[in-house]
């Protein structure tokens, strides 16, 4: 196995893919248990101790940022270096160039949950990285379009392969929707504070054709780039289309641009704004869903690999939990619907049914599929695998149900009305109700870290086990050519 | 400014023009995509890119077992 690995590592650039790996299980460990105190701060509030630094209001983009950008940034850079040079056969361009991308992302993930934490942000949601971290990303993310780009001028395969597609629409939509979100005017040149460029309604809309841009092309295209490489590999078949994966990804590229707006209804959005974003979003769930179906039914006529391959187990569920929200998403974006779950928990259960159910799931199945071929050794447990996957799935659901009780109650509570046309509750009645449902949400939480934190050991000891196994091999080697 | 460049420059005629625009080069993609024989074949001999580089026996889960079988046999 070790000569393998040896013949990998030069025909291909696994160091990078590796050192990226890594990095989004420690941000992912990180941010997902920032994210249970956030949630148990809001179930216990005394949890916040009065201490600035990690009061909710801080320590939220904390979780958000390195969870996104920390955790899913880090994977879409591993495997997207890894699918690319996979499907082109090709070696990655440039390593120092890929390497730059490395400490040049993982430097803006860590400085940017420094700077919440005391305090500095332009507040957009999302996008709270101050301008002197906005321009690091920026070169960062040219640095990424070029090693992408020309590792695909140099491919030996004759077709790039659709999963590339996915990738490189995520890489160009990120740049265009970091760049003009983040016009701003700094306060000076040694200032770390600044304005942004839009004011008033414009501003909302810019930060939501953003925010919701980053959730189609961040969260959602580049990985179903992931999902249209690994899915296929694991089940050990293609995909089922290759024709409806080119239909899906025109359609989902062009639809997801509009739909913005939905996150500004009933606000000083223009009308007709609001009903085309409505509009896109009831649109998006066809491609959604033929993507999904694309996916699951790859596994046609190999079902049974879901009752032996924990691995198809996770990639299987994530592409359920993506069908699940991408149909919640279209519903809720419908204006009637959305008076009711807009400013509730609700939005906040569907967010993380995606994020959770499909980024997180599709990117660990893949990592399982990736980390035994990186070191080129057999995952150190499989009944660990299983065992972080009833965790992950059990903590999901209960994050979600809670978050489903807690936002329509909310939402019907805010819009009660008694006899006389008084609102029939008071604003600290909705907050005494979401105590249960916000300690359910932090034990799912917790649940969903508790399977992080197997993974994480395993991944650890998978990685010592290939050591262990390179030394052996070199030993026998020594061994040899000394009787020689 | 030419007279037919003001024309797209009205809201009301911008918007019906990007809609006919856009759906008619969907509906290209759908035909481009799902007609001729010889090209569906082409666009779906694609989807084995994927499979031509066998590492398979570096699976976890079944593909363990499988590719200890495979070794032993």
């Amino acid at each position: 196995m070790a000569q393998a690995a040896i013949a990998s590592t030069e025909q291909y650039n696994y160091d990078i893919v590796r050192k990226f790996t890594i990095m989004a299980l420690v941000w992912g460990l990180l941010g997902m248990s920032a994210g249970v105190y956030i949630a148990s701060e809001l179930a216990w509030p005394f949890l916040n101790f009065d201490i600035p630094e990690i009061t909710f209001g801080r320590l939220r983009p904390v979780h958000t940022t390195l969870v996104i950008f920390g955790f899913g940034g880090s994977a879409l850079f591993a495997t997207s270096y890894y699918v690319v040079q996979r499907t082109c056969q090709v070696r990655l361009y440039s390593d120092w160039l890929a390497t730059f991308t490395f400490w040049g992302w993982q430097t803006a993930v860590a400085l940017g949950a420094l700077s919440y934490m005391f305090g500095i942000t332009q507040g957009r949601e999302y996008a709270e990285f101050e301008w002197p971290i906005d321009l690091l990303i920026t070169v960062t993310w040219v640095a990424y379009f070029w090693v992408y780009v020309q590792t695909l001028r140099r491919r030996s395969q004759p077709h790039i392969y659709v999963a590339n597609w996915f990738y490189i629409a995520f890489i160009l939509a990120t740049a265009i929707l970091h760049i003009f979100n983040n016009l701003a005017v700094p306060v000076g040149l040694f200032s770390l504070k600044s304005y942004s460029l839009f004011s008033g309604v414009q501003d909302a809309m810019t930060q939501w054709w953003y925010g919701h841009n980053a959730v189609g092309f961040f969260l959602t295209a580049a990985f179903l780039g992931m999902m249209y490489y690994f899915v296929p590999k694991q089940a050990g078949r293609p995909v089922y289309s290759y024709r409806l994966s080119i239909v899906h990804f025109w359609a989902l590229s062009f639809l997801y641009m509009w739909v913005g707006g939905h996150h500004l209804h009933w606000t000083a959005l223009p009308d007709w704004t609001s009903t085309l974003a409505a509009t896109f979003s009831i649109m998006l769930l066809l491609p959604s869903w033929g993507g999904m179906i694309n996916g699951i039914m790859t596994l046609s006529g190999a079902w049974e690999k879901l009752r032996t391959d924990p691995v198809m187990l996770f990639l299987i569920t994530a592409l359920s939990f993506y069908g699940m929200s991408t149909f919640e998403g279209p519903l809720m974006s419908l204006k009637s619907v959305n008076a009711l779950s807009h400013y509730t928990d609700w939005t906040v259960g569907h967010v993380h049914s995606g994020a959770l159910g499909w980024v997180a799931m599709i990117s660990m199945g893949s990592f399982y599929h990736l980390i035994p071929r990186l070191y080129d050794t057999r995952m150190y447990s499989t009944r660990l695998i299983y065992v972080h996957f009833w965790l992950a799935t059990v903590g999901i659901l209960l994050y979600i149900t809670a978050m489903w009780v807690a936002g329509i109650f909310q939402g019907l509570m805010l819009r009660s009305f008694d006899d006389y046309g008084n609102l029939a509750y008071t604003f600290v009645e909705t907050v005494a109700f979401l105590h249960e449902p916000y300690v359910v949400r932090a034990l799912g939480g917790a649940f969903f870290v508790g399977g992080v934190v197997v993974m994480a050991y395993n991944v650890l000891m998978t990685v010592r086990r290939s050591r262990i196994e390179a030394a052996e091999l070199e030993a026998k080697l020594a061994a040899k050519m000394a009787r020689a | 400014m030419p007279e037919w460049l003001l024309w797209f420059t009205r809201f009301e005629n911008s918007k019906v023009a990007a809609l006919l625009l856009f759906f008619f080069t969907f509906c290209g993609i759908l035909i481009y995509v799902y007609t001729g024989k010889k090209r569906s074949r082409r666009l779906e001999s694609y989807k084995y890119i994927p499979l031509q580089d066998d590492d398979s026996h570096l699976d976890a889960g079944s593909g363990e077992a499988e590719s200890n079988e495979r070794r032993e046999k």
